[in-house]
This record gives structure tokens, C-alpha cells and sequence, in this order.
């Protein structure tokens, strides 16, 4: 997959409660929590945000809380990847469960800022940052966590081996 | 191989001799739990994958904690989905409100979690029952969907970091006061994707209640799992109410660790961690006038039984300053009934505080004490996050529960030996 976006650059520690704050968990609706998606860390980036649009940040993205709501928010608000220094270990599993791509890559951020144009090269691991002409090497995935991608998700490679399993019986 | 108790654990758990760190397993779990915010979310993904039954409806444990009772006709969906979830898989442990608790105080004190046990929960502070000598981990409801169904979950092999704690507690220091302080020394990513060991002459003799705490808030410096050995604090905690046999592991001598960071608790003073991150920690006497508005003693961090002694022992015969609302919410109904019996909530009243059910409502800026624009609380609770108890203008500070009942009577941030208190 290869887009070409603007960049959203957040700083470190953006905690899941800024993602999606605790008063709006009430509703698991994706298109709701998508309308408060950031809201606390820049209210801009609700409104403002289009769709395919990158979110670049520092260290520990999404720290805190084990809501899936985060990353269902970013999904659903129709960011098309999450480049990071690093994340926060239950985000970064609810991401990839999720089918949200997420990219390590420290050069990446100290080379991006916000407004920048990206083309995102999600199968090489390729960042371009188009409004400097850099471009960037990310960690790749490892192809124990590409099958869960491949499959859509973790619900549907469970589904997938169910299916592979009762055709056996 | 020499392995952690947490390597010993996973490995036990995925059928392996020895695991290392980075290795990716598949491993069984001896319980899956989820609430009623993560829940419906599982419940959907769990349905979508087109399971049938959950693998064990004894390991299944499922407590309707955070927007109960329920605050409005949303929350009181998402808990309704819960139960009709539970009764139509038959759930064992189920615990409608009245009955239960936060989950987090509740599992070890029904006895469901027990020690080298390997647990998964749909909320960040499962690591809690690290405490046991467990291991335990918090994931999304897609994981926990994913456990309910097969019994298993794949997991990366953490490395660990040992936290040797040595020397005597200064008075009013706590659990919360020493895991403040480490998060304060390391950051909140200090230990991202890590275990953390809790060890040293201190912890030895630390009650189960300040190693709840302890484990708790792992998760605030990034790590997977916080775990501590067992001894006989531990056995003497978990033999009459454990529901299952249990094993009990240590780390081996030659064990390989990230880091070792050691800590002289004599020099540990109770810690205020300040908006907006738990690791922005100062000592209490280095906090000047910060006045407050709010104080909130409870969570599954510190609304344990100890946690509402040590807050009576402040309060008891003093007045809860009138520019203060004190909210204090005991995490189970056994806590609740224990405090009563002991004339702690008698106290609190006497005080002038409000005493909740129990409930995790004000620490995720539910309900129950939600703060308007500009407001600031003293809590003990784990997170300060923009935001976390209501407006995003508004603030939280951490501090243990003898911290926060004496910042409720000053109406400022200060502690029980400025009200001429010794302990």
C-alpha cells in the first residue's frame, strides 16, 4: 500500500486518554469516537484532519489505558498510518489487531514536520518526506504480525484457522 | 538456562523448557477478564469471529466496574451487553454491581487469581496480579476476544528490569510512594515492553496491599507486567482463598537483566507526581501552596483496605476543608463491608468526605466526580493525563491515600505531619 498524505506531528507521550478522552467511552460507535479523536492534544487536527492523512509522534504513542477505542478513533477517522519513535505496547498490539499500520522510525520523525507532504511506502518500509525530498528507512514488520495484517486483522486469522479447523473434523 | 520468574512463567504456559527474551510464543492463559468498557468490544469481536462457546467459562471472568452503576443509557447498554453475554455462556464469575468491585481489587481478593498463573485483561492495570507472582498483562478486546475463544494468546518474551528497594520507610511512605518515585527516576517509558522485577529487603516485608499498588502501576512506566516473588506475606494472602493450585516461582540466580536499578527507600519521602504525567514526581515537602478543589481516595490503585486505613487514621476526628469535596469509594463491597465494621467510614462522614460504591468512575473522568475547567484534585490514582479526571483544563496530582486525606483537610497539597500528626 503507497499514499501520499500531510503529516500531523504530535510530541511524546500522546496517552490514550488524549486519543480518545474516558467521558466518551459510553459508545464503542467508530464514527463517534473518530468526532473526538485528539481533541484535548490539538483541537485543529479534529476538524481540520482528511482523510488518508498521516500522524506523525515521538516516543510511547498511545501510552496508558488498553482501549481499543484509540486506535478504532484513528482508524475510523481515516488516517491512513501512525509513524512513531516508539509505542506503547498494548496500543501497538490493538493497532495491528485492528488493521492500523503503524512505523517505527526515529529519523522519520526528527525529519517530518507538521504540514509536511508524506508518500508512504507501507510493503518497503519507505517514508517520503515530499516537501524536503528525504526519504527514510523503517523497521520492517516481522511476518509473524504480516500474516494477522495479510488476514484483515486478528478476528479474521482466528476465523480463517476456525474455518480450517471444523473443515477438518 | 537461567531464567526470570516471568521467562518461567511464559514458558511453563506455552509448553517450552525455556523462553528468552524478544522470542515470540503462544501461550495458554488461566484467565481472561474484561469490563464493561472493553467488554462489548470483545463480546462484538468474539461473536464476528463466529465462536461459539468461550474456551472455559470458569476462566472467563467478566465485572461490570467502570461506568457502574451505570450514568446513563449508553453505559447502561454496554453493561447490559455484559450480562446477557454472561448468562447466555453460562460465566461462572460474573459480578453485578452490589456484588463485586474494580476488577483489579476484586480477582485477588475472590481468590481467581493465584500465584504462577499467566493472565490476560482487557485494561491496562491487570498487571495488578503481578503482586501474586503471576504474570499478568493488559491487552485491547481484540486480544482478549481472541483469548476468550482459544484459551491462548501469542505474546513477545519481555526482557526484565530488577528494582532492588533497601533500607527502612520513612513515615507515611507507602507502595504508592516507592512506584511514584521509580516512575519519577526512570520515566513513563522507562520500561516500555519490559518486566519489572519488585525486589529487596523492603519489599520482604511489605504488606500484599503496597504490593498491589506497586504492580498497579507498572504499566505507568511502560512495562508489560510488574511481578514480585512469594513469600510468606504472599501464602499467607492467597491460602484460603485460592480457588485453583498454585505454583510458586523465583527468579533463578544467573537470570539476565536489562537493568538493575536499586533505590535507598530511607531517602524516599512521600511523593506528589504533578500534572500532566505520572512520572512528574517531586518529594511532598518540596510542594509549595498548590490548593485543590477535589480529593479522591480509591481505584484499583489505593482503595484497598490498607489504603482506607491509613486515610481514617488522618481524617478521623478532623474536618474536611470547606473548599474540598472528598470523595472516597472503597474498590469491593468486602473492602466496604470491612470498612464499616472497622468504623472507618463512620470517619470519613464524621469528616465530611462522600463515600461512593465502588466504582473506577473518577479516575477515568467518568462519573461520580468529574472536574469542570480549571479544577484541580489530589488522587490516588494512577493516571494524570490532560484531562483524565474531566476538562481537559483541568488537573490531577497523585499521592498516596494519607497524603491526599491530609491535602483534603488543609485544602491544600501538604501532609498529615503538617496537621501535627505522627505515624
Amino acid at each position: 500500500m503507497k499514499f501520499r498524505e500531510r503529516a500531523w506531528k504530535f510530541g511524546a507521550n500522546v496517552d490514550t486518554d488524549a486519543i480518545i478522552p474516558g467521558r466518551y467511552l459510553n459508545t464503542t460507535d467508530p464514527a463517534e469516537l473518530a468526532q473526538h479523536c485528539l481533541e484535548n492534544e490539538n483541537p485543529r487536527f479534529v476538524k481540520e484532519a482528511k482523510k488518508g492523512d498521516i500522524i506523525v509522534a515521538d516516543t510511547n504513542f498511545g501510552c496508558g489505558s488498553s482501549r481499543e477505542h484509540a486506535p478504532i478513533a484513528i482508524k475510523a477517522k481515516n488516517i491512513s498510518c501512525v509513524i512513531a519513535k516508539s509505542f506503547a505496547r498494548i496500543f501497538y498490539r490493538n493497532a495491528l489487531n485492528m488493521g492500523l499500520p503503524i512505523i517505527e522510525s526515529d529519523e522519520a520523525v526528527d525529519g517530518i514536520e507538521d504540514g509536511h507532504e508524506l508518500e508512504v511506502d507501507l510493503g518497503k518500509g519507505l517514508i517520503k518526506n515530499c516537501t524536503t525530498n528525504q526519504t527514510f528507512k523503517a523497521n520492517p514488520i516481522p511476518p509473524f504480525i504480516q500474516r494477522i495484517i495479510d488476514d484483515g486483522g486478528l478476528i479474521e486469522h482466528i476465523s480463517k484457522k476456525t474455518a480450517k479447523a471444523s473443515e477438518v473434523d | 538456562m537461567d531464567m526470570t520468574i516471568t521467562q518461567k512463567i511464559i514458558a511453563e504456559h506455552a509448553g517450552l523448557k525455556e523462553v528468552h527474551p524478544g522470542q515470540l510464543i503462544n501461550a495458554k492463559v488461566d484467565i481472561a477478564m474484561c469490563h464493561d468498557v472493553t467488554g462489548p468490544l470483545a463480546i462484538a469481536q468474539f461473536t464476528r469471529a463466529g465462536v461459539k462457546k468461550v474456551f472455559n467459562k470458569e476462566k472467563v471472568v467478566l465485572v461490570p466496574d467502570h461506568s457502574t452503576p451505570n450514568k446513563d443509557i449508553k453505559s447502561a447498554e454496554n453493561s447490559k451487553i455484559l450480562r446477557l453475554f454472561a448468562k447466555e455462556q453460562g460465566i461462572t464469575h460474573y459480578y453485578e454491581v452490589g456484588r463485586g468491585g474494580i476488577c483489579h481489587a476484586l480477582l485477588p481478593e475472590k481468590g481467581l487469581v493465584v500465584p504462577g498463573d499467566l493472565v490476560v485483561g482487557a485494561d491496562s492495570h491487570t498487571c495488578t496480579y503481578g503482586a501474586l507472582g503471576a504474570f499478568s498483562t493488559g491487552v485491547g478486546s481484540t486480544d482478549l476476544a481472541a483469548a476468550m475463544a482459544t484459551g491462548e494468546l501469542w505474546f513477545k518474551v519481555p526482557e526484565t528490569t530488577k528494582f532492588v528497594y533497601r533500607g527502612k520507610l520513612k513515615p507515611w511512605v507507602g507502595g504508592k510512594d516507592l512506584i511514584l518515585y521509580a516512575i519519577g527516576e526512570i520515566g513513563v517509558d522507562g520500561a516500555l515492553y519490559q518486566a519489572i522485577e519488585f525486589t529487596g529487603e523492603t519489599i520482604e516485608t511489605l504488606p500484599m496491599d503496597a504490593r498491589f499498588t506497586m504492580a498497579n502501576m507498572a504499566i505507568e512506566a511502560g512495562a508489560k507486567n510488574g511481578i514480585f516473588f512469594c513469600d510468606k506475606i504472599t501464602e499467607e494472602y492467597t491460602k484460603n482463598r485460592a480457588k485453583r493450585k498454585y505454583k510458586l516461582y523465583t527468579s533463578d540466580k544467573e537470570a539476565q537483566y536489562k537493568e538493575v536499578k536499586e533505590f535507598d527507600v530511607s531517602k524516599i519521602e512521600p511523593q506528589v507526581a504533578f500534572p500532566h504525567l505520572p512520572s512528574n514526581t517531586k518529594g511532598v515537602s518540596e510542594v509549595e501552596k498548590v490548593f485543590i478543589d477535589q480529593a479522591v481516595i480509591g481505584s484499583c490503585t489505593n482503595g484497598r483496605l490498607d489504603d482506607l486505613r491509613g486515610a481514617a487514621k488522618v481524617l478521623k476526628g478532623r474536618k474536611v476543608s470547606p473548599n474540598v469535596r472528598l470523595i472516597v469509594t472503597p474498590a469491593t463491597q468486602s473492602i466496604y463491608r470491612q470498612a464499616m465494621k472497622e468504623g472507618l467510614l463512620e470517619i470519613f462522614v464524621d469528616a465530611g468526605a462522600a463515600i461512593s460504591p465502588p466504582t473506577c468512575g473518577p479516575c477515568m473522568g467518568g462519573h461520580m466526580g468529574v472536574l469542570a475547567k480549571g479544577e484541580r484534585a489530589i488522587a490516588t490514582t494512577n493516571r494524570n493525563f490532560v484531562g483524565r479526571m474531566g476538562h481537559p483544563e483541568s488537573e490531577v496530582y497523585l499521592a498516596n491515600p494519607a497524603i491526599t486525606a491530609a491535602s483534603a483537610i488543609l485544602g491544600m497539597i501538604g501532609s498529615p505531619e503538617e496537621l501535627g500528626l505522627r505515624n
